[in-house]
């Protein structure tokens, strides 16, 4: 398979960046979208070029590290799919490939399809918790959740964290993001007590770190990996006593 | 050869940690923030050790190369945790879990540490409950079990596939809610790239801001390395792309012993390499093998066909018919072992790599008929998905396919009861230390000792090393910390100028793959071994002669970031090597071909070879230390899985 390829680089946070064209060549197409790339840059740098810069780690769609713009679809516009756990085969009708960072003024661009997530790990640290010392948890079966609970706790607790929500989404919103974790931690009695404290402080800091604020477009569960549901927006709003 | 000490307690196994606990010294709260502690890394380990001592009060700064302490590669752990609860009444206990954990590392780890694991394996879940971890229930409302890999009984508690995530994320919290307090702090994308050593203590790190390309010392009063293994030596394994020895290694050539390296596990559950450009593979969890039924053709002539076309008798169920026992359950290493025996005599299924079709079948038709599709779906739902997005082929209609990948690291850092290396003041945690998997680890026990070591055994041990030195004010401007600076900006330099640039780190990452998966992989002997020591020996020079980083240091750039890795993995691929040519006896997953009987078990030699094999750094050849292994509690057995 072959491949036009329109990359966005970028230097820095403080310089302009463009799109830069690529031809690849001779791709297998059981080949990942982030191994064709790995060849890209191989190819660089036999011709002495800087590598394009882009995030990955586990490579098997559940670190959250990885962060690509596909033809306008933040993680490609196959459905509930991390950008690492897609197939070259799975553009077999689309050569032409438009690949851009996270696009939101709370993720700033660090260098080419590079972007800062801190403001995620700030929204966290301001309460997406449990305040439970070490050493202090009492027997685990002495606490039962029902099982229809701990499940629907678990879906919103898969979410990695990636920031496709923001990036989708027109006002570059965090909600679904923050509304996971405040409903995670909603839906089990562990983390019931603290719950109108958490959302107000996780949802406080959301607006801090210049985040914009949901209008109900739903596009961020469209491209979320994980799945996760903007019902998460409602019991969020629940929790904050709007709904 | 000198022998190491372990400073373990002595008495009865059940009292050790208790009494020892008792005897460690500890800071009163109103002195704890005088002290300040370095953890590297931010995996189950690091993550639990920040968030306890933070919560205790202590200087806290913690790093790690990820862009969020969260993408630490704990979070890709599937399948679970152990934990000695004993809430199915099938007879497990404390002792039981120590005993399978000592068996299954066929007798090569330390009796009172593994003891102290099992020990402390129930606290983790009423830690990980308490957290708000979402683990698996069942309509009682009470937790759910199931049995994992080899054991006998229902220890593992689960959260879908995806446990080491949720344990991460719970770890991830904690922490993050200490970095509220002001004497806690973290750094992301930052990589440590030389230990700083004053009077032969660890007193701090050098770290290389990946953003800016910004080289800093960071001091303290000690430094715990929480940085997991090294599986990414054999350049394809189930490790997330940047996971890498360089802090271990950096470590290792300042005097911290490195124990057993060629002891790796093999998974044997992943899926297949497809082609040449392949950059990583991922492991199916193992949780896959309660239900599955591993086969391969029995008539090479059917390797080619569709599956469906195979008829029943034509299928060689192989782990059934060798070991009717356990089946398709026999530990890791035996069941790699068999699948690459079935390949190498040609049974393999899939796509041909260099004349070889690498994989066997993994089959679920038959609890699929009798639970039904939705009550598979239920249980690996999101391991079938992920398959199924990876391969194209979907495993409810077909056979998943399945080859081994290495995927753990049982050596690493030598550590003492304490988990304190043979460095004053430098600590290993979790995967990064070689404390208590032995020759080989049990499934779902990775988790449990990350978290063991993170929350409840490195917390008091630091304090006891705090409590207890007499440490000299370094900072900023001493000797050691200017001269630790200057060898990281000059190893940069050699980096970036190569005398003749040719080859990019990938290069050489798969070159040095290729020799040592085929040379220290799942099957060793001593000629090949030899050989590919002299060949790793020629691939490190050519690498710093031929080496090529383009771009420039002062930034964002992962080809340097990459380079500096496979620098490191090149020398400890050697030293796997050494010590796989070392131990003349085959052991968990350490399979010397001369030593393995007729039928492929390991053959141990308990008079010669029960000790652990520390290596400690020389300039020109690496010396062998040995803490030899007492088993004053279990009689060493023969393991026998038939």
């Amino acid at each position: 398979m072959n491949f036009t390829l329109h990359i966005w680089r970028q230097k820095n946070g403080d310089i302009k960046g463009d799109f830069v064209t690529y031809q690849i060549d001779n791709i297998d197409e059981d080949t990942s979208f982030l191994e064709m790339l790995d060849q890209l840059n191989e190819q660089l740098i036999a011709k002495d070029q800087d590598c394009i810069v882009f995030d990955y780690d586990c490579r098997e769609g559940i670190c959250g590290a990885c962060s690509l713009v596909i033809n306008g679809y933040p993680h490609g516009d196959k459905k509930a799919t991390t950008t690492c756990q897609l197939y070259m085969r799975d553009y077999k009708h689309q050569t032409e490939l438009w690949v851009e960072p996270w696009r939101a003024e709370s993720f700033p661009v660090i260098k080419d399809l590079t972007v800062d997530r801190t403001s995620f790990d700030n929204i966290i640290q301001s309460g997406g918790y449990v305040s439970v010392h070490t050493g202090s948890a009492p027997e685990a079966n002495a606490l039962l959740v029902d099982k229809h609970s701990a499940d629907e706790a678990f879906n919103s607790a898969t979410c990695i964290g990636c920031g496709a929500c923001v990036a989708v989404c027109p006002n570059a919103s965090a909600t679904l993001f923050v509304a996971a974790k405040i409903t995670h931690l909603s839906l089990l009695p562990q983390g019931k007590i603290e719950e109108q404290d958490r959302a107000q402080k996780m949802f406080n800091q959301m607006e801090a770190e210049g985040f914009g604020s949901c209008s109900n477009h739903r596009y961020c569960e469209r491209v979320c990996p994980k799945g996760i549901s903007v019902s998460n927006i409602t019991k969020m709003n629940q929790v904050l006593g709007w709904a | 050869m000198s022998n190491l000490y372990s400073n373990e307690p002595t008495g009865p196994l059940e009292d050790r940690w208790e009494k020892h606990l008792f005897n460690l010294s500890l800071i009163a709260p109103q002195n704890r923030k005088k002290h300040k502690v370095i953890v590297v890394g931010t995996g189950l380990a690091g993550a639990s050790l920040c968030a306890t001592l933070g919560e205790a009060g202590y200087q806290v700064s913690s790093f790690c190369f990820q862009d969020s302490p969260r993408r630490a590669h704990s979070i890709a752990a599937q399948g679970g945790i152990n934990a000695t609860k004993n809430y199915q009444n099938d007879g497990d206990s404390v002792w039981r879990l120590f005993y399978d954990t000592i068996k299954g590392g066929d007798f090569r780890a330390r009796e009172s540490n593994v003891y102290r694991l099992a020990e402390l394996s129930g606290n983790i879940i009423d830690q990980a409950v308490a957290q708000g971890v979402p683990f698996a229930r069942e309509y009682s409302g009470y937790l759910a079990n199931r049995s994992f890999g080899g054991t006998q009984v229902s220890r593992t508690f689960y959260a879908r596939g995806q446990t080491g995530q949720q344990l991460l994320l719970g770890a991830y919290q904690a922490h993050s809610r200490q970095l509220e307090n002001e004497h806690v702090s973290h750094q992301s994308r930052a990589e440590m790239l030389e230990l700083i050593m004053v009077e032969d203590k660890a007193r701090g790190v050098v770290v290389r801001d990946l953003v800016s390309g910004e080289i800093s010392a960071h001091t303290a009063d000690c430094v715990i390395l929480c940085t997991g293994g090294y599986s990414n030596a054999f350049y394809l394994s189930t490790n997330a792309k940047g996971c890498n020895t360089s802090a271990t290694w950096r470590a290792y050539k300042q005097g911290a012993y490195f124990a057993n390296p060629s002891f790796t596990q093999i998974h044997p559950t992943c899926v297949p390499p497809t082609g040449e450009n392949q950059s990583k593979l991922t492991l199916m969890s193992e949780s896959l093998r309660n239900d599955g039924r591993i086969w391969a053709p029995k008539n090479i002539e059917d390797c080619e066909k569709n599956p469906a076309d195979i008829k029943e008798e034509d299928r060689d169920y192989f782990l059934e018919r060798m070991y009717p026992a356990f089946a398709n359950l026999v530990p890791r290493d035996v069941a790699s072992r068999a699948v690459k025996h079935i390949c190498d005599q040609g049974h393999g299924v899939g796509s041909k790599i260099h004349g070889q079709r690498l994989g066997v079948y993994l089959d679920f038709s038959a609890i699929i008929e009798k639970l039904g599709l939705e009550a598979v779906a239920e249980k690996y739902g999101n391991l079938f998905d992920m398959y199924s997005s990876i391969t194209g082929e979907d495993p409810y209609q077909t056979p998943m396919k399945i080859y081994p990948a290495p995927h753990y690291t049982m050596g690493g850092l030598w550590v003492d009861y304490n988990l304190m290396t043979t460095i004053e003041g430098l600590f290993a945690g979790g995967e990064a230390n070689f404390s208590d998997h032995g020759a080989n680890r049990l499934g779902a026990s990775a988790l449990m000792q990350g978290l063991a070591d993170g929350y409840f055994i490195l917390p008091k041990t630091v304090a006891n090393y705090l409590a207890n030195s007499n440490l000299v004010d370094v900072d900023d401007t001493h000797p050691q910390v200017t001269q630790s600076l200057k060898t990281v900006k000059d190893r940069i330099h050699q980096l970036m100028n190569a005398p003749t640039p040719k080859h990019s780190p990938e290069y050489f990452h798969q070159k040095l793959g290729k020799v040592l998966w085929e040379a220290c992989g799942m099957s060793r002997e001593a000629d090949r071994l030899n050989q590919a020591i002299g060949e790793i020996a020629e691939l490190e020079s050519q690498f710093w002669q031929n080496i090529k980083v383009t771009g420039v240091d002062q930034d964002l750039n992962q080809t340097l970031e990459r380079a500096g890795r496979v620098a490191d993995f090149i020398e400890l691929g050697k030293l796997m090597c050494q010590d796989a040519l070392m131990r003349e006896e085959s052991c968990g997953a350490h399979a010397r071909v001369e030593y393995l009987s007729e039928s492929g078990e390991a053959k141990r030699d308990d008079d010669d070879f029960s000790f652990v094999g520390a290596w400690e750094y020389k300039p020109e050849q690496p010396m062998l230390r040995k803490e030899q292994l007492n088993y004053e509690f279990i009689e060493p057995t023969v393991r026998n899985y038939k």
